[in-house]
């Protein structure tokens, strides 16, 4: 929509003004950046890793493998979504008494949409498809997902989203426009800057990336179950994780739509958004919530998984109430669908509608609590091992019971009038994100990380992390709570009433604490590497475990099971423990896999350029990228040669070392 | 009971509390003193689940550690049809009482139905015509024009106490949220859509509003001051709003809704009646097809081919037109020489007094009427 005298045919709308020199703390920022990122590739360089990491990591196809980046991409962005979390907290605490605080509105408005972007679509996604990537097809018992390659992709397309985010940090800006980019405040009109550009390329390219994942995932839980493996005998995560897919793949065309029609208005004027025209906002604010209330459910449910197998696990019992668990879970998957109206009640809908929605957000509470009893009378006469796992579900149970009363309060219309776009609310989600999706993502790390690198983590660090993480939630959102009853309201950059500023304060000192909590994390990880001799576990079933990820080796072997076990009953792996399963020592066959390929990065790393070149109006790039993404799909499908097989000489080599490491560490 | 229910719950809050005012829980008016009510009585119902399960939780997690090893163990127990039935039932029943009081609640308390009461036993008295308040979210201060008395002023607003107040909202340009939080719940001010609200104000005093809906860089000072005043004390405003020189016309409205920031209060003695019609159908510059106008001739059937030569590019960006560099908008010019619409509504139901049971909530007075019925436009270019 600029004129053509603006946007040059070599580089767009990209000039030397996009680069944020002006602001002090985006330059140190970069700086800081910058000399990380050439340290890390220096070393990188010095200890000749490049080539170890293209061919084993970023190339593989392998699940777990794939898993493991996820989460490496997770943690990296918990970082930089934290440090955001920060700054709003640091402004808020000290715009008082007629301080403008240090952030002007420019940065302050970006940085919360950014902090809410990167923690829901680059913290707790890649989170969440990290944990089904690693652990789903272990516990089906089957050898990689169902489409490796489209895994690999699915991936990079979520990098690529990733780094236009980061992108944005440097060059021109995000987003100001809070998390959701309501219309017409992100229409051309009003955000004529490349903010809302980046905030559309991001998620497009990394949506094409979820989306993939979900239908692979899907495919990979009906297809691929090991025999016997109904699914009344799959195990509670595997559910969860496939209820979790089915609404990826249900939603998230939804926001793709969305974008792409909020896409239209910005580049070619259209006006499906704006009131002029007989555009219409609200249809907006309904469609981009139809995908976004069932988004929370995608992140909570697997979740609800891990606690489920942690609870059971560690509790040395069955889980109670196994079938319920599982139609609890459908339940709240159907659901999800019918409650998004519950974000705008204040839209002016009328008392009937509002009602409706209210009322099918209170019913998921139902099968939600049921699942809580189900925990809970898993725990009743259990055997209780308060690991770090174990830990974290027990702070959940007690933190996410909260979130959940204050949730259901918020879909009383009458009430939620009184408390939308409060600190009540912002209390209210991370209240139940933290507490949910996070505790469980920790108990999920501190549970399967042996599974995945064949040591425990450093308890010592990790219980001093879990204090620091809950405690500083309840100081960083109680008070978030309270000013929320005291009518404050969110995305506030300055302060009249000096009595709010102890509230802030405290909230200052909360999240200080879960900063701790973070460093504690990291420290947990680089001290349980160093000392990962002591750590070690060589059966591969450190937790005294009860699916099928346990019976195999700690890390599993590429090829995960040398033979495809035989389910006989819910808990797999305990089942076979008790009858007294003994591991096949010979008789091996070979085993195809699939094939590295590199074909996934190129295509994802040319669709980041498409949408870096569409951000910036650099058309000849659009198109020449948008060539290459269309031609080298094409070319890949002329590789035939996309698997190979493991020969039985090397798997039996594989399964004596393993049964040597058995037979000495008895 | 629901006194009771507020005053158990209100000692549930730490009293460290005492000396900051929650004025969500504590407001000056009848609506907003209803819904945080409602807000106490569902924290309490689920708090009958809510305390229970935690308490059990924490039981549990000591009683059935692994170093207890007196403790039962019984690792085959994992089903019982009586618990289970139990563990559904339980939060059914809670949510079966709060979808009750959900469905009632959001009903009577619907900011577009009309005030039946203006405190607890008292009804509005019929003779009383409840104040009408024009409300406009600008960029980023707010506009409020009171027709009954022909006078407007910029972030800040009075209103005599125990009179019903209906507001009328819409915005200029984004979405923004309407919200003082001692009178009443919030609804968004959208542009080129109007919300209702009803409420009353029981106490004088003077009270914080503002936007409760994100809405770019000057967010954070859109804020004003609502003054809940005796019958006196809102004469003498209206008085001191009408000694103001300025007014208010078409042209004065297009320099006031450029953006700005922290902006003062101002006052207007004299307002153009029409202009929060237009402003509401986004007419407010000459030359702009009225909202009201372009849906009628879409529901007839629009204005074929020909129409899309009535869509105009503006130079700069309409109704954003600060000055500041923005790219060129497109909007549809007027077809019609004069705009026509009527400035004032038709008249509504008036409130049942009837208390509401069962299918009997349906709020009364809800019909909401289009700005122009179809069959008082002139013909359409094809008949």
């Amino acid at each position: 929509m600029t004129t053509p005298s603006d946007v040059s045919p070599i580089l767009g709308k990209l000039t030397l003004a996009a680069l944020p020199l002006d602001q002090p703390i985006l330059v140190v920022t970069f700086a800081v950046v910058a000399a990380g990122g050439v340290a890390l590739l220096a070393l990188l360089t010095w200890f000749r890793l490049w080539g170890y990491l293209w061919k084993e990591w970023f190339t593989s196809v392998d699940h777990k493998k794939i898993g493991i980046m996820y989460l490496v991409l997770g943690t990296v962005m918990l970082l930089r979504g934290f440090a955001d979390a920060i700054m709003m907290r640091l402004q808020q605490a000290i715009a008082f008494n007629g301080s403008e605080g240090y952030l002007p509105p420019h940065h302050y408005d970006q940085i919360f949409t950014a902090h809410g972007v990167i923690m829901i679509f680059f913290v707790a996604m890649p989170f969440v498809t990290g944990f089904m990537n690693f652990v789903v097809p272990l516990q089906i018992g089957a050898r990689d997902v169902a489409f490796p390659f489209l895994n690999n992709f699915s991936f990079w397309m979520t990098v690529g989203g990733v780094i236009l985010v980061m992108m944005s940090l440097f060059v021109g800006e995000f987003a100001k426009t809070g998390w959701l980019a309501y219309p017409p405040l992100s229409g051309i009109t009003y955000s004529p800057d490349v903010g809302v550009d980046y905030w559309i390329w991001a998620l497009q390219v990394a949506g094409v990336g979820t989306t993939l994942s979900g239908i692979n995932l899907i495919v990979t839980i009906i297809k691929l179950r090991a025999p016997g493996m109904s699914l009344m005998k799959m195990p509670v995560f595997t559910w969860t994780a496939l209820c979790t897919n089915v609404l990826i793949v249900a939603t998230f065309p939804v926001l793709t739509a969305v974008l792409a029609l909020q896409g239209l208005d910005r580049y070619l004027g259209m006006n499906f958004f704006t009131s002029d025209l007989g555009g219409s906002a609200m249809m907006y604010v309904n469609l981009i919530w139809i995908w976004g209330h069932p988004e929370v459910y995608i992140l909570i449910l697997p979740l609800f998984g891990v606690f489920s197998e942690v609870a059971s696990t560690f509790s040395g019992k069955r889980l109670f109430g196994y079938t319920s668990m599982v139609y609890a879970t459908v339940c709240i998957t159907i659901l999800s669908y019918l409650v998004w109206l519950h974000h705008f009640f204040t839209m002016g809908s009328g008392a009937s509608v509002n009602s409706f929605f209210g009322i099918t957000t209170m019913v998921i509470s139902i099968p939600t609590g049921a699942k809580l009893f189900n925990w809970l009378f898993t725990m009743y006469r259990g055997r209780i091992r308060f690991e770090l796992p174990m830990m974290w579900t027990v702070a959940f149970m007690l933190t996410f019971v909260v979130g959940g009363m204050t949730g259901v309060l918020l879909a009383v219309p009458p009430a939620d009038f009184v408390l939308h776009n409060s600190l009540f609310l912002v209390a209210h989600f991370h209240n139940v994100i933290i507490g949910g999706v996070l505790f469980g993502s920790f108990a999920a790390i501190n549970f399967w990380f042996p599974k995945a690198f064949g040591f425990k983590l450093d308890p010592f660090w990790g219980k001093i992390s879990f204090w620091c993480w809950v405690v500083g939630f309840w100081l960083a959102f109680m008070p978030l709570y309270i000013l929320g009853l005291m009518g404050v309201t969110r995305r506030m950059r300055v302060f009249d009433d000096p009595s709010l500023q102890i509230f802030f304060i405290t909230a200052g000192v909360g999240v200080a604490v879960i900063a701790c909590g973070i460093a504690a994390m990291l420290i947990q990880f680089a001290v349980s590497i160093l000392h990962r001799e002591r750590l070690r576990d060589v059966t591969g079933d450190p937790w005294d475990g009860r699916t099928l990820e346990w019976a195999t080796s700690s890390p599993p072997p590429e090829y995960n099971f040398a033979f495809t076990p035989v389910v006989h009953d819910l808990d797999a792996w305990y089942d076979m423990k008790r009858r007294g399963y003994q591991r096949p020592l010979s008789g091996f066959r070979s085993i195809p896999m699939p094939r590295n390929t590199g074909a996934g990065v190129v295509l994802a790393a040319l669709s980041t350029i498409c949408g870096f070149a569409l951000i910036w109006h650099i058309w000849w790039l659009v198109g020449l990228s948008f060539i290459a993404v269309i031609v080298t799909a094409i070319v890949h499908t002329f590789d035939y040669d996309r698997s190979h097989r493991i020969p039985a000489e090397t798997i039996a080599d594989t399964e004596a070392l393993r049964t040597q490491a058995l037979a000495a560490a008895e | 009971m629901r006194r009771t229910v507020r005053r158990l719950a209100l000692l549930a809050v730490p009293l460290l509390l005492g000396g900051c005012n929650l004025v969500v829980l504590n407001p000056a008016g009848d609506v907003a003193q209803r819904q945080g009510d409602l807000v106490m009585i569902a924290t309490g119902l689920m708090l009958l689940i809510i305390l229970p399960v935690m308490a059990l939780t924490v039981l549990f997690a000591w009683r059935y550690r692994a170093a207890h090893r007196d403790a039962p163990y019984d690792p085959d127990w994992d089903h019982s049809t009586g618990l289970e039935l139990v563990i559904w039932a339980a939060p059914l029943v809670i949510i079966i009482c709060l979808g009750a009081l959900t469905w009632a609640g959001t009903h009577l308390l619907d900011p577009y139905r009309p005030l039946a009461r203006i405190a607890p036993d008292r009804p509005v008295p019929a003779s009383v015509e409840p104040l009408e308040v024009n409300v406009v979210a600008l960029d980023w201060k707010w506009l409020f024009i009171l027709p009954e008395y022909g006078i407007a002023s910029v972030n800040e607003l009075a209103a005599p106490v125990d009179r019903p107040i209906r507001f009328r909202i819409t915005a200029t340009s984004v979405m923004n949220s309407f919200y003082i939080p001692a009178l009443a719940g919030q609804i968004y001010a959208m542009p080129g859509m109007e919300t209702t609200l009803n409420a009353v104000i029981n106490r004088p005093g003077e009270f914080e509003g503002f936007s409760a809906n994100y809405s770019g860089a000057g967010f954070s000072g859109m804020r004003f001051r609502f003054h809940g005043m005796t019958e006196q004390g809102f004469e003498g405003w209206v008085a001191q709003v009408r000694r103001a020189g300025e007014t208010l016309g078409r042209t004065d409205f297009l320099a006031l809704q450029r953006p700005s920031q922290n902006a003062p209060v101002r006052h207007f003695s004299a307002v153009d009646p029409d202009l929060f019609s237009a402003i509401l159908n986004m007419c407010v510059e000459p030359g702009r097809m009225c909202q009201h106008d372009m849906m009628s001739i879409d529901a007839r059937g629009g204005l074929g081919v020909a129409g899309i030569g009535s869509v105009r590019r503006l130079v700069r960006g309409g109704a954003a037109d600060d000055g500041a560099e923005r790219p060129a908008g497109s909007m549809v010019a007027s077809i019609c020489a004069i705009p026509t619409f009527p400035a004032a509504r038709p008249e509504r139901a008036a409130v049942s007094q009837m208390r509401l049971t069962g299918a009997g909530l349906r709020p009364p007075g809800l019909e909401r009427s289009l700005p122009l019925a179809v069959s008082q436009l002139p013909p359409g270019p094809e008949s």
